[in-house]
């Protein structure tokens, strides 16, 4: 089992997610991470999604990704060949107690300050899962009332573009 | 007369710019997509579309079924028969749930229709209403495509979409649901045929490299052998394919599905393939130097063990569906087009001479299987009859010309293998889903597809039994249709496997029956039933000859298995013969 990356071009529609998630439902392939928003191109969806499995398995999850209707391309990605990020969110208590040691972990993290007010402080950071978690880890002693990430974002590091891809298809 | 009008002016109806009722303008929409023909059951939340009907019954024929189920096979068979999207409608709930296994068996069979489902008011979606289910998401994992209407101006648009979905590209059901307040709303009437979506491709562009690929393997084989799947059917391809075969001295097994597409009496045909298949193309499967697979998708009961299939063969595979591709079996050059393009262009440059040898290891072999199996079953000298006597029996009386539609068992695989298909498109069966039940709705489709045709259906007793209630369809709209009960008061295949791998322990497969003459004439059909080999022929004879419905009822042998069998899991070449 390893690590994949799939990214799905879509109409925005009602029911497609639904229907996208069925594929690896009924193959039990657990959804690591799930993503989708808006592409490049007004009206469709990206979806990043995230699973560990077998490339044979993948491979026919793809294609079959691809025959639903209102799906334009799907495609998936060995770790390697992707740049891919997530976003944290930590939502820390306010109190006299933090001091210097929280300022200098925040630097050293590469993470900042998004707001302060006299009950909470919300910290983001942008990076791989591990960095994000090892944040939480070190943010633990402080209190953490809460802990958002987000699925993981991805572009590919292959040549043709999602619009190349549209623009056949519009033929 | 306002029927008339209406009839008069059907090629004008397209854009008169007139508003109508949403349910005026569903019923619009099927006319011009050609519909003239459906099937389905009314209720609640599809009264406003059937009262629209109700002034177009001139334009459109409506077949009551007496269980959707039944409504959804009756649609299947008609759509195979006709290349014409089958169309249902049904109410919601209860009503479209008991769709559910018409639509598994239509995606899994790639069977075009389009099936229309009533639904509660747009305000109460969500509300757990009365007759309230999600369709839409219970359908999901078996349509090529849904929707939900919510607003009468979406219909004309989306009924466009269904249609073009359901019939192009490897074929599907739709399903539309309709909210009841987008059936009364009014809106102007304006309909334009989908002519293409941008997201769905269903005709793939044709690469010649795929095809000269393939050649150059064809060309260069020596022990070729073409797997013919529906796709054939589906496509119209049943010249090409003669012509390729032809051409390059091929023998030619039919997948289940496949039947009918090739001769059974062309010297090149070598049988069916698969768990109950014939002996020669299974063994050969793992004696052949190129496999070129058409239309056909490598499922389990053709392959058996995958890891022992076809490993010394190259294999061409050449389907419309890209997602069939390397999915069971991995292949060494997928060509992804339509089968009559595909042939069409191969047959340009593919050439072959006789292969004496290779044409007579398949003789060899169904002469090993002829010795073992078929002289045994089709000149029983048990005391019951066989099953294969009767399809034997049949396969001759009706000179092999016959449609022929089948439940799933054993009577299923003995008229697959027994049948004599002359003519293409002949055989109506459910193969990947294996519905039980689905035979006899499936002659009344057939049949009101191809109203001078002798349809026959074959089922079993266990099948008969799931959906007996449209008789009441054979009998209300006299349909010749001629049903054929192999009784063996048993679920005969469950009981083979008992039989075999589960050392006969016979749970829960003995059948108690009623007496099916006797039900039979209640819904006012002619009704024999034979047991003794003499009679047979003569009550067959009388079957055919007979100008209207007849139901014939035939005891057969309890004991007897289909063989030759490649057991569950088993390798092809490991097909048993006793």
């Amino acid at each position: 089992m390893k690590e994949y990356t799939i990214t799905v071009f879509s109409e925005n529609n009602i029911g497609l997610l639904n229907e996208v998630t069925i594929v690896f439902s009924r193959r039990k392939i657990n959804i690591e991470s799930l993503t989708v928003s808006e592409s490049e191109v007004k009206g469709v969806s990206r979806y990043t999604i995230v699973v560990f499995s077998d490339e044979k398995k993948i491979e026919n999850v793809v294609r079959q990704l691809e025959k639903i209707i209102g799906v334009f391309k799907a495609l998936y990605f060995k770790a390697e060949e992707i740049v891919h990020q997530e976003v944290a969110l930590f939502k820390i208590a306010n109190s006299p107690k933090l001091n210097g040691n929280l300022e200098a972990l925040i630097r050293r993290q590469n993470a900042k300050i998004l707001t302060v007010n006299p009950d909470f402080l919300v910290i983001e950071r942008v990076g791989y899962k591990a960095e994000n978690q090892e944040l939480f880890n070190e943010l633990e002693q402080y209190g953490v009332l809460q802990f958002a990430r987000s699925g993981r974002v991805a572009v590919s590091c292959q040549k043709k573009e999602f619009t190349s891809y549209l623009k056949e298809l519009s033929h | 007369m306002e029927t008339a009008t209406k009839a008069e002016n059907i090629k004008e109806m397209n854009n008169t710019g007139e508003t109508l009722s949403g349910a005026e303008i569903l019923v619009r929409s099927l006319i011009q997509e050609g519909v003239d023909t459906m099937f389905g059951y009314i209720g609640g939340a599809i009264m406003p579309v059937y009262d629209a009907l109700y002034d177009y019954q001139k334009e459109l024929k409506h077949y009551m079924s007496r269980h959707e189920q039944g409504a959804t096979h009756s649609a299947q068979a008609y759509a195979r028969l006709t290349k014409k999207p089958g169309v249902c409608f049904t109410t919601s709930g209860p009503g479209a749930t008991n769709l559910l296994t018409g639509l598994a068996d239509a995606y899994l069979d790639s069977t075009p229709m389009v099936v229309i489902t009533g639904q509660v008011p747009s305000g109460l979606l969500g509300s757990d209403a009365f007759q309230e289910t999600n369709m839409v998401g219970l359908s999901m994992p078996v349509t090529k495509w849904n929707f939900q209407i919510t607003k009468v101006e979406e219909i004309a648009e989306v009924m466009a979409k269904a249609f073009y979905i359901a019939r192009t590209g490897r074929p599907g059901p739709v399903l539309i649901d309709i909210t009841k307040d987008a059936q009364v709303q009014k809106a102007e009437y304006k309909y334009e045929r989908c002519k293409g979506i941008r997201s769905y491709q269903p005709v793939p562009k044709l690469n010649m490299d795929e095809i000269l690929a393939a050649a150059e393997l064809i060309n260069s084989a020596k022990k070729p052998m073409i797997l013919a799947g529906q796709g054939i059917l589906l496509s119209g391809a049943e010249q090409e394919l003669m012509e390729f075969a032809e051409k390059t001295q091929t023998p030619v097994a039919c997948t289940l599905l496949g039947l009918s597409s090739f001769p059974t009496d062309h010297p090149l045909y070598v049988g069916m393939l698969g768990m109950h298949g014939n002996y020669g193309p299974n063994m050969n499967t793992n004696q052949c130097d190129v496999l070129i697979a058409i239309g056909m998708r490598f499922d389990d009961r053709v392959t058996g063990d995958t890891s022992k299939y076809a490993k010394q063969a190259k294999i061409v595979h050449i389907d419309i569906d890209r997602s069939e591709h390397n999915k069971n079996i991995s292949v060494d050059v997928p060509v992804l087009a339509d089968a009559k393009q595909a042939l069409t262009e191969l047959n340009k440059v593919v050439s072959g001479s006789e292969r004496e040898e290779w044409m007579q290891s398949f003789k060899d072999y169904y002469q090993l299987e002829y010795e073992k199996v078929i002289e045994k079953q089709t000149h029983s000298s048990r005391e019951r009859i066989n099953m294969a006597e009767v399809i034997d029996c049949l396969s001759e009386k009706t000179n092999g010309e016959a449609v022929l539609c089948t439940d799933v068992g054993q009577h299923q695989m003995t008229s697959a293998r027994y049948y004599k298909f002359k003519n293409p498109n002949t055989q109506v069966t459910s193969g990947g889903l294996g519905t039980m039940g689905f035979g006899m709705p499936a002659a009344i489709g057939a049949q009101i597809a191809d109203p001078n045709a002798t349809v026959v259906s074959v089922s079993g007793d266990g099948g008969f039994q799931m959906t007996i209630q449209e008789l009441a369809v054979i009998r209300q709209y006299k349909l010749p249709v001629k049903s054929i009960v192999l009784n063996n008061s048993f679920l005969g295949m469950v009981r083979q496997w008992q039989d075999l791998f589960f050392e006969q322990r016979f749970s829960y497969t003995e059948m108690d029956n009623p007496d099916f003459v006797k039900i039979v004439e209640g819904y006012g059909i002619k009704a024999k039933r034979v047991s003794k080999r003499e009679e047979l022929q003569d009550a067959i004879q009388e079957m055919i000859d007979f100008p209207g419905a007849f139901f014939l009822e035939v005891v057969v042998e309890t004991e007897s298995n289909v063989l030759p069998m490649i057991a569950p899991g088993a390798a092809v070449s490991e097909m048993r013969l006793e």
